[in-house]
């Protein structure tokens, strides 16, 4: 059989007889890397574009179309020492792409406008203290509101459509009062201009706009940045299969390029990308990932298949059903909508805060309107006054407040390989007060570890590695690694499902299951872990049984302690056997645990907790935890995890520590304290400044000085918890 | 005073042939790989000869 790489899903035509793919690469972290890369690939004859991308940890590719096979340039990027994969882009990322660009283009029209509207409105205020004509005046209002009033009406689009969005729905948001706001203060000044009035409003509404879009700016360039850093993972875990494209011909593909009813092999040690089921061959599954049973699973002919499950000893041919008809991602699926649609009723700070804030401020400015009537004050004047009022609680202050806080903390969380998958989660991860872990895959690593090494003499635990590496079984693999083996023994034979075997010096060895190495007696006596896989060596008459299992995650214990110290209650809910669970928990010192749970049993524990008033971090990886995750109150997954889990996930945490979740924590406990006190700071601002506007003493430059004042003490407080923040991480 | 005449469109004029020059950076991509460019700027000339060379003959049209 031949197998051949298929790019062709990923490739796209670039116009001009050129053909483009981008790879996400791991490890490029330097500028060096970045040269030596480019160098590598442009070397290449007919590539004529060849460009690093940093920030995303991507390489875009040009070449003349029809030269070149994409697949050479991943086995050039290897030769450099970088592991490429093909990437396509999530059309999510893509719009965040464009709303990223349209709010970059209206911050750059309000900056330019503000900065030239002020050029003309210090004549103005210097003006009226002076000598200036009223034409000239009048002059320079109709200047200002010529370049305010387009510059409004172009950078105000986020704003405006969202308010829109949110009036038609019947609700209000932030955008709201400042839509209300900037449009009666353009309306007004414009007003104010054709009376040949002193003062004018324009600088104020243009400026309002400028700090709320770089708020809004920072908002969503930090979900961006983690979008494509995690659409990178997604790549990178390379989720393909091998299709048969003839009889006897298999490709390997993506698995979007797979279709229902195509047939795929599934060769030993491969993780399964697709749901079906087995239509030739036998062997054992590993479902872990999916059900969290680490005892192995025996699959023949009909057996279904789930994506994420790992086959252990046979190559199986599976034929694909189509995704959404299969009955576990079926069933998952429908739990997930359904939590998710739970979940959606959660209200983000800064949306509580204006929910209060908005109907307050509008009630102050009509109080102040009646009231200055009542007092025999013009109506003309009476709006005046009220407008200012509207301008000078202008809730830029507010819009910055979180957004500049969640852009740190979500740097300060991406140092300790922490991702947010969501800009919320921030402020419900700070709320936590129980804590769910799912056991395999999550406190324990996914792969598996040699647990009783030290019982077997290193020269032959040396040689028992040696021989793994002639078998593709996952446990021989972790025999062999846990050995540091490197040399293989030349003429090893695996006996399908049973082991190893080779003869060295004379004396044969074996390494397989327990009756295939004659080593059963020895198998049955040893006291060790239930969950665990028992493997036999022999060596001539010498026997010794070697134990593989799931290890815990190397700082478990460590972070479980420093959990139940910041007083979370912590709990296991695991899809596994009890033996195992109780293992694990017992070397947790966890009490509270539940095993052999079914999805919606996870849920309906959940629930349950909710209802007691508690607030649940639930973390797991497996496919059958992804509708409890959604369900939580927050969620986190570990980069091992399966597609979906990820994809459902608040925050996923990288590498083999179980610490990100700890300072996951702790940084976004720190960051709601942040967040609350750059409010309380708008909100203090507010207090001082409403009086004096309501007194109708405050005139334009008072009013974008305090504006800009409060805008800029929260900006800077934020900045302030850098190094706080970077410290917990 | 009548200077104004020739000085605030003069003003004017600049302030948007920046603000043009933003908005056709912004269009050419020039602020997607901020961390890359910081490097770029101090990384020798030669180093990337094929996407140098594809940069002066195309500019707006990356996606």
């Amino acid at each position: 059989m031949q197998v051949t790489r298929d790019f062709s899903h990923y490739i796209r035509a670039a116009g001009a007889g050129l053909q483009h793919i981008d790879l996400a690469v791991e490890g490029v972290h330097c500028a060096g890397c970045m040269a030596k890369i480019e160098r590598g690939l442009s070397a290449i004859p007919d590539v004529t574009l060849a460009r690093v991308n940093l920030t995303d940890h991507r390489v875009a590719l040009e070449w003349k179309a029809g030269t070149l096979d994409p697949g050479r340039f991943i086995d050039r990027l290897e030769e450099l020492g970088y592991k490429a994969y093909p990437f396509e882009t999530e059309s999510a990322e893509v719009l965040e792409i464009a709303e990223s660009r349209l709010l970059l283009r209206c911050l750059g029209v309000a900056a330019f406008a503000a900065m030239n509207v002020m050029m003309l409105s210090i004549p103005v205020w210097s003006g009226n203290v002076s000598d200036m004509l009223p034409e000239q005046r009048d002059f320079f209002h109709w200047l200002s509101a010529l370049i305010a009033l387009p510059a409004a009406a172009y950078a105000g689009q986020p704003f405006f459509r969202s308010a829109w969005r949110a009036l038609s729905a019947k609700t209000t948001n932030m955008d709201v009062p400042i839509s209300i706001g900037v449009i009666l203060a353009l309306g007004l000044s414009v007003v104010e201009t054709i009376h040949h009035a002193e003062h004018a409003y324009f600088d104020a509404a243009i400026m309002l706009l400028t700090f709320l879009l770089v708020g809004r700016f920072l908002d969503q360039n930090m979900r961006r940045r983690t979008r494509a850093v995690a659409g990178n993972l997604a790549a990178l875990k390379a989720e393909t299969a091998a299709k048969f494209v003839g009889p006897d011909e298999i490709s390997q593909v993506p698995v979007a390029a797979i279709h229902p009813g195509d047939i795929v092999l599934l060769r030993p040690g491969e993780r399964c990308a697709v749901d079906g089921a087995v239509i030739e061959g036998r062997s054992e599954i590993d479902q872990s990932l999916i059900t969290g049973e680490t005892r192995y699973v025996t699959a023949e002919q009909g057996t279904p298949v789930y994506a994420g499950s790992m086959n252990i000893s046979g190559s199986l041919r599976v034929r694909v059903s189509a995704a959404s008809e299969a009955t576990l991602l079926a069933e998952i699926t429908r739990l997930l909508d359904n939590a998710l649609q739970a979940r959606s009723r959660y209200m983000r700070l800064a949306d509580r805060a204006s929910r209060l804030y908005a109907p307050v401020v509008h009630a102050t400015a009509l109080i102040t309107i009646l009231g200055w009537v009542i007092a025999g004050a013009s109506w003309h004047d009476a709006i005046v006054t009220g407008v200012a009022v509207l301008i000078i609680t202008c809730p830029c202050a507010l819009g910055l407040a979180i957004p500049t806080v969640q852009t740190v903390a979500s740097g300060a969380m991406f140092k300790s390989g922490v991702l947010l998958n969501s800009g919320d989660a921030i402020e419900r991860l700070a709320e936590v007060d129980h804590v769910i872990f799912d056991k395999t895959g999550t406190l324990t690593l996914p792969d598996l570890e040699v647990t009783n090494a030290a019982d077997v003499p290193a020269a032959i635990f040396g040689l028992a590695g040696r021989l793994a590496l002639s078998s593709h079984h996952p446990v021989a693999a972790a025999v062999a690694e846990a050995a540091g083996a490197r040399s293989p023994i030349l003429g090893a034979v695996e006996e399908a499902g049973q082991g190893v075997r080779a003869v060295v010096d004379g004396v044969e060895i074996r390494l397989g299951r327990p009756s295939f190495c004659g080593a059963e007696t020895l198998a049955d006596g040893t006291n060790l872990h239930a969950e665990a896989s028992l493997v036999a060596f022999s060596k001539g008459t010498e026997k010794f049984i070697l134990s593989v299992r799931q290890g815990l995650r190397p700082d478990a214990q460590a972070v479980i302690a420093a959990l139940k110290a910041r007083n979370l209650g912590i709990e296991i809910l695991s899809g596994d056997r009890e033996p195992a669970v109780t293992a694990a928990a017992h070397a947790l010192g966890i009490s509270e645990w539940r095993a052999g749970v079914t999805p919606a049993d996870k849920i309906a524990r959940i629930e349950e907790l909710k209802q007691r008033g508690f607030k649940v971090l639930m973390v797991g990886d497996g496919l059958n935890d992804a509708p409890s995750l959604a369900a939580a109150h927050v969620s986190m997954s570990p980069i091992s995890a399966a597609h979906l889990s990820q994809a459902t996930a608040d925050l996923v945490f990288l590498g083999r520590p179980l610490a990100p979740v700890l300072a996951a924590i702790d940084v976004s406990r720190r960051a709601l304290h942040l967040m609350q006190q750059n409010l309380w700071l708008a909100i203090g601002y507010n207090l001082l400044a409403v009086p004096v506007a309501i007194g109708g003493v405050v005139t334009p430059l008072i009013a974008a000085a305090a504006m800009s004042g409060s805008s800029i003490l929260v900006m800077l407080n934020s900045v302030r918890a850098r190094s706080a923040l970077r410290e917990i991480s | 005073m009548e200077i104004l005449v020739i000085l605030v469109p003069l003003a004017l004029a600049l302030g948007l042939a920046g603000l043009t020059a933003f908005l056709w950076s912004l269009k050419s991509g020039q602020y997607e790989d901020l961390d890359g460019a910081a490097w770029r700027a101090i990384a020798d000339d030669d180093a990337e000869p094929a996407a140098a060379r594809r940069l002066e003959n195309k500019d707006g049209a990356r996606s």
